[in-house]
């Protein structure tokens, strides 16, 4: 059970805080901070999503750069604690439209009425967006999105293409909108985070997708979905859950290691028909997680090379190549690679003509960074740099640098083929046509690449 | 309901302007107080919205409360919201205002919004307030039976506040028999779990002192409830379905059709997207299979896939809480999960606290089939920018190579890691070498190859200087230029600032004076005369003793200080078993995350009813420290460290009493160096528990065989009694014997014996161990009599022997009871 629960901003201030059960002392939320901010102060660790301080423990996890934390006396299950933060910060969201420090300092009564629905003497009763409703009564008041970090990984179609609305996933679920009347919309997005590591030879050593089929229903009523994926999908490798890469690509079949649903989710016609059904309670949730480490095709190659070029000094040449369709653009792309520690200077040298490119060298941390703000599918773009060290070479210079990490979002593209094949939405009349939106979005999670 | 106007104030909570703030809002508040006029409730909104951020930030405004009182009269719901989280807040501290509010909250309590009737309940019930709480108990009764769920949820709860209030008044008024009447029939599932919560909380808070208490305890974990909630289990929120799992786990099946009929029941849990949940079912399924080995197996074989996708789904802190499970479980069964090793190498964008736990799982899962990956992708992470983890990959590799019988490849891969010229990893990987040494003497021409090109000059880390110079000292005669080398480092005496370095140095330099004495003599006196000028202590102690053993006899010095050394097979585990399958026990809890048992961190007044077993081990112990429980954890964990050796200890505790390789030398050991080798090999936890048990001279002999006695076969005993009897009583009997061939064979698990010895109406109360050894605690009931019989019983499959400790109310049947007790303990496994 949980004794407290806070929400701290970066600086460490109290934004919310609600005690449950009395038993923790009030200097609870400065304790945690300090914990977290000197968790070793000599090497450059995080502190632990859990850890315990004189009998207390504190549970914590970070969401837009705020804490939310639980503390309990008691050895409670720590995923059902993480979870329901989780889940409370997600509530919070799908109230306040926008999920920041700001909105929640400007409701934070509504907040507190939240927290009080949620949790009871310590104990989890309901985080069901719906249900709170009925007791929640302060409507939102609702922040400009802004620039500011919005929740989640569907938070890039705000920025992204025109085909998006813009500002619909920054709605809140409860608030009317000014015109008086709720947009009838439901957003399907399906959101891959891949792992891909190459060696230095530029082998495929290991790959990983972590998917979700996340949904955001608008939608008056209730009606019931349904979500139609790939016929052809599998799920299971046989027991074996050894990374076998048995050729899949000539049959196009999507093989899933494993997956999971939300509790709302019917599976009755999902092995006839690979046909989810399901009653779609209002806000942000996740219909099913899935898990493939079935081979697929890495949307970037990735090649760095790093050569002596005389006693203390070496060229560095990065190379990406985008191999998927040129109607699709990556954006926000980042690579690093660190380089031996020793390095005093580095100068870098962009291609002909390109635009929209930064490059930099981290001091502090060794390492070189570029940045590139977009990459059409099929193009290719190099960076050179020449390092200068302080110090002559000694040994395998290849062993002092890399392996260089690389960051990125494409969105409309999806490493593992799994589709929405269509959204069926049950009619309550013949003039219902509620608004859909099935977008696809995929970001590197670890997308490494070896010397 | 227009929405409030937020003015600059109140949007700014965090620059609070303090005392001048409060008297401004007392004001204000006074003036709003009576008002009737249009848009007063707006402006009381703004204002409480102001009174709640100063409260947040933590200015004290309840000087406020008797004028939020007085505004808190309005049919505003949001007002009356604010207005209970501010009373709920400050009536601890002001009691007598406190009584302020009764009166509306009690009005509010027959209010005919439900909505209403549950908040006023809820906030009534917050008060806290000692004197206020006869005024609870009308109201609360009212609201079990009320007609609204939402009301019902709440005095659920309520009665638990009351508890914590006053657990008399709960107990007067009936509360705990209402909850449990509620429990079993109400409608609303949120309901059922409310209540559960309650009577969990309070028969388990009760339990200590009430038989009846642990006996209700025992009716939750009984047949009749857990049917009756895992049926409606899909009723239940997901929150509520953790709990009732949780109960589940400790339910004990009858026979096994019972154990698969429930994990079919719950098998579709696995695939639900709340790690909570699928953890809380994990729980149930491991604890359920216990006593069927092959079943359990597959449970593990089931359980993987759901596992790792939770690692790859969420937040980076619920992967990690869900990665710590399978930590454990990698721990427990590493040959299940070695084919899985990709799944634990390190990503990139992991945090230092997951790469950690999957260095340890690598490390675990490292078999002959897939050694030579899992090395060459950890040799990978040794050159990573993060040098903790460069440091633990690498200390992975060494452990990966002592537990391996071919170690051909990796040996050359530790001494690549040399030529590396990273001060870190040179210093972790002569640390490994040594270790490495210690274990396989027969790699020292091709460790002292590369290890004598290393300059001692290079070296900082004392840890890896120690390791050097150790290395120097036990090699001299094949390391050309060993005595060269230490008495360079013997010249530089006074720049050495650790004394571990300098109690290594002057060993070093006595083993390489016996092998090359005319080069070394010069060394060894001025190290000598360094050391017993040495400021300290323990340095100048080991000097003064070299010096006067050499006056003493050269040859006796040598066989003190250079004996001949047997390889070391098994580096200590810096776990004991039993600490392992407590934490086992323990699944689902924090206990996991922090790799420790939960009596190591929890207050006793906040444990679960099934965490007792630390309190029997501990009298078992102290025979009459009843309840010093962390003493004797503590004494647990000194005696672990004793244990520890050398490769597992961990950086923090490397000071030169504990450090690992100082038991070579250090002088408390020097009379029996080679018996401290030996007894490192036969198994180290073994001894740690007997040892702490004070057992190994139990040898009565067994007595003749003695009129039967016959057995209550359902007797009834909590463990506080038990506990408490435990302490009473002394030990009537105290005997070893056999077990048979078979019974050694069956007793793969505690479980296996525990049903085993029920059948004989012997029960169970605490187990624990892993083979070899096996804990039990068991007890027996005189058929007709109220006495009853205690037993400690300490199994080691390895030597089929068990120790048997008796304790009995009535001492002269515990002969035949102790003879009862033999005869069904030979007969286990034949049957």
């Amino acid at each position: 059970m949980i004794s407290q629960f806070f929400v701290l901003s970066q600086r460490g201030d109290n934004i919310v805080f609600r005690d449950y059960r009395g038993e923790v002392a009030k200097g609870s939320a400065e304790i945690f901070f300090r914990k977290v901010k000197f968790w070793k102060e000599d090497e450059a660790e995080e502190a632990p999503p859990v850890f315990n301080v004189d009998g207390v423990n504190y549970i914590h996890v970070k969401v837009v750069g705020l804490f939310f934390v639980a503390t309990s006396r008691v050895n409670v299950p720590p995923s059902l604690v993480l979870e329901l933060l989780q889940r409370i910060a997600r509530v919070t969201k799908d109230y306040l439209g926008v999920l920041n420090e700001d909105s929640i300092r400007k409701n934070f009564v509504l907040v507190y009425e939240l927290l009080d629905e949620v949790i009871d003497f310590g104990y989890p009763q309901t985080t069901s967006t719906e249900v709170l409703k009925s007791y929640v009564f302060n409507e939102p008041i609702v922040v400009d999105a802004g620039r500011l970090p919005p929740l989640g990984p569907a938070a890039i179609f705000m920025q992204g293409t025109k085909r998006m609305p813009g500002t619909a996933v920054t709605k809140s679920v409860v608030a009317t909108e000014p015109g008086g009347k709720k947009r009838e919309e439901i957003f399907v997005d399906i959101i891959e985070k891949i792992s891909v590591t190459f060696s230095s030879s530029g082998y495929i050593l290991t790959s990983e997708i972590d998917g979700t089929i996340q949904m955001k229903s608008y939608l008056t009523g209730n009606p019931e979905i349904r979500l139609a994926l790939n016929e052809d999908l599998s799920i299971g490798r046989n027991g074996s859950s050894l990374y076998d890469y048995r050729s899949s690509s000539g049959s196009g079949t999507v093989i899933l290691d494993d997956c999971n649903f939300h509790e709302s989710v019917h599976l009755e016609s999902f092995d006839v028909d690979r046909t989810l059904s399901l009653i779609p309670p209002d806000g942000e949730f996740a219909v099913m997680n899935y898990r493939m480490t079935q081979e697929f095709k890495p949307p970037f190659r990735v090649t760095a090379l790093i050569e002596e070029a005389g006693s203390s000094r070496a060229e560095v040449i990065l190379k990406i190549r985008a191999d998927f369709s040129p109607n699709v653009t990556a954006n926000t792309i980042t690579v690093q690679m660190p380089v031996p520690s020793y390095t005093m200077r580095a100068s870098f040298e962009l291609e002909a003509g390109a635009t929209g490119q930064t490059t930099d060298f981290k001091e502090g941390s060794r390492r070189l960074e570029w940045n590139l703000k977009k990459i059409v599918g099929g193009a290719e773009h190099t960076l050179r740099a020449k390092l200068t060290f302080s110090q002559e070479i000694h040994g395998n210079i290849a062993k002092e640098a890399g392996p260089v990490n690389m960051n990125f979002t494409i969105p409309m593209y999806n490493a593992s083929k799994l589709q929405v094949r269509y959204l069926q939405i049950a009619k309550k009349s013949k003039t219902y046509n509620p608004y859909r939106w099935v977008r696809y979005v995929t970001q590197a999670n670890s997308y490494v690449a070896r010397l | 309901m227009a929405p409030p106007v937020s003015t600059p104030k109140s949007a700014s909570p965090s620059q609070p302007s303090g005392k001048s703030e409060v008297t401004d809002l007392k004001l204000q508040l006074r003036q709003l107080a009576g008002s009737r006029a249009p848009g007063a409730d707006d402006a009381k909104r703004d204002l409480f919205k102001r009174v709640i951020s100063c409260m947040t930030v933590g200015i004290d405004v309840s000087p406020a409360f008797s004028e939020m009182v007085m505004c808190s009269a309005t049919s505003d719901v949001v007002l009356k919201k604010m207005c209970y989280l501010y009373v709920g807040n400050y009536a601890r501290c002001n009691p007598d205002l406190a009584l302020l509010t009764i009166n509306f909250l009690q009005k509010d309590c027959h209010d005919q919004d439900p909505t209403i009737r549950g908040l006023a309940l809820r906030s009534l019930c917050s008060l806290r307030v000692q004197n206020l709480v006869e005024y609870l108990v009308a109201p609360l009764a009212a609201g079990l039976k009320d007609h609204s769920s939402y009301v019902r949820t709440v005095a659920a709860i309520g009665v638990l506040k009351l508890y914590h209030i006053s657990a008399t008044m709960c107990h007067d008024s009936d509360f705990p028999a209402a909850l449990k009447a509620l429990m079993l029939s109400d409608p609303d599932a949120q309901v059922v779990a409310n209540c559960l919560y309650s009577l969990l909380e309070i028969w388990t808070q009760d339990a200590a002192n009430s038989d009846e208490a642990a006996r209700e305890i025992e009716a939750l974990y009984g047949k009749s409830i857990i049917y009756y909630l895992l049926n409606r289990i899909k009723d239940f929120s997901e929150w509520a379905q953790c709990l009732v799992l949780d109960l589940v786990s400790k339910y004990i099946p009858s026979d096994n059709n019972e154990i698969f009929d429930m994990m079919n029941l719950l098998e579709d849990r696995l695939q639900h997207a709340n790690g909570a949940v699928v953890l809380a079912t994990i729980k149930v399924f491991l604890h359920l299979t216990m006593s069927m080995t092959d079943v359990h197996q597959q449970v593990y074989e089931r359980i993987k896939a759901p596992l790792l996708t939770l690692v790859g789904a969420g937040s980076p802190e619920q992967s990690y809480a869900v990665l710590c499970h399978l930590h454990l479980l990698v721990m427990r069964a590493p040959m299940l999960f070695s084919s899985d090793y990709k799944h634990f190498y390190c990503q990139f964008s992991d945090p230092s606290y997951v790469k950690k736990l999957k260095l340890e799982m690598l490390t675990a899962i490292a078999n002959e089939s897939n050694t030579y990956e899992i090395v060459t992708e950890l040799c990978e992470y040794a050159g990573n920018v993060d040098v903790p983890i460069a440091r633990e990959s690498i200390r992975a590799v060494g452990k990966i190579a002592l537990q391996q019988y071919d170690v051909n490849a990796i040996v050359d891969r530790l001494l690549q890691f040399l030529e590396m010229e990273k001060d870190y990893v040179t210093a972790e990987t002569l640390v490994l070498v040594k270790d490495l040494l210690r274990k396989y003497p027969q790699w020292s021409h091709d460790c002292i190859a590369v290890v004598g090109n290393i300059s001692s000059n290079s070296i900082q880390e004392p840890k890896a200087k120690a390791a050097l110079i150790w290395m120097l000292g036990e090699y001299s005669q094949d390391m050309m230029d060993a005595p060269y080398v230490l008495e360079s480092l013997v010249e530089n005496w006074e720049e050495e600032h650790s004394p571990e370095v300098r109690l290594h140095l002057l060993t070093a330099v006595m083993k390489c004076f016996f092998k090359r004495a005319p080069e070394t003599q010069k060394a060894l006196g001025a190290a000598l005369a360094a050391g017993l000028a040495d400021n300290n202590q323990d340095v100048h102690d080991r000097a003064l003793f070299y010096y006067r053993l050499l006056q003493y006899d050269v040859a006796v010095a040598e066989r003190v200080v250079n004996p001949p050394k047997q390889a070391v097979s098994v580096f200590a585990d810096t776990q004991s078993s039993e600490i392992k399958d407590r934490i086992f026990d323990e699944f689902n809890s924090l206990s996991v995350v922090y790799q420790k048992p939960s009596y190591l961190f929890t207050d006793k007044e906040h444990r679960g009813p099934f965490e007792f077993s630390e309190d029997l081990s501990n009298l078992a112990i102290g025979g009459d420290s009843g309840d010093d429980v962390i003493h004797s954890a503590q004494r647990y964990e000194e005696n672990d460290k004793d244990l520890l050796l050398s490769t597992s200890d961990k950086e923090e505790n490397g000071g030169p009493t504990h450090n690992g390789s100082s038991t070579y030398s250090a002088p408390s050991d020097v009379n029996s160096s080679t018996s401290l080798v030996s007894s490192s090999t036969t198994q180290p936890a073994a001894f740690a528990i007997d040892d702490l048990l004070g057992l190994g001279v139990l040898d009565t002999p067994a007595l003749p065989p003695l009129p039967a006695l016959s057995l209550n076969a359902k007797p009834v005993l909590d463990p506080g009694t038990f506990q408490k009897k435990w302490g009473q009583l002394t030990v009537s009997s105290s005997q070893e014997s056999t077990l048979s061939i078979q019974g050694v064979a069956s007793l793969t698990a505690p479980q296996s014996l525990i049903k085993h010895m029920q059948n004989n109406s012997i029960q169970c109360i605490a187990s624990g161990g892993q083979p070899p050894n096996y804990k039990f605690f068991f007890f027996a009931q005189k058929e007709g009599s109220s006495s009853f019989f205690l037993v400690e019983c300490i199994v080691n499959t390895a030597s089929a022997k068990a120790q048997i400790k008796i304790k009995a109310d009535d001492a002269s049947a515990s002969d035949a009871f102790a003879s009862l007790f033999q005869s069904a303990l030979s007969n286990f496994g034949s049957s």
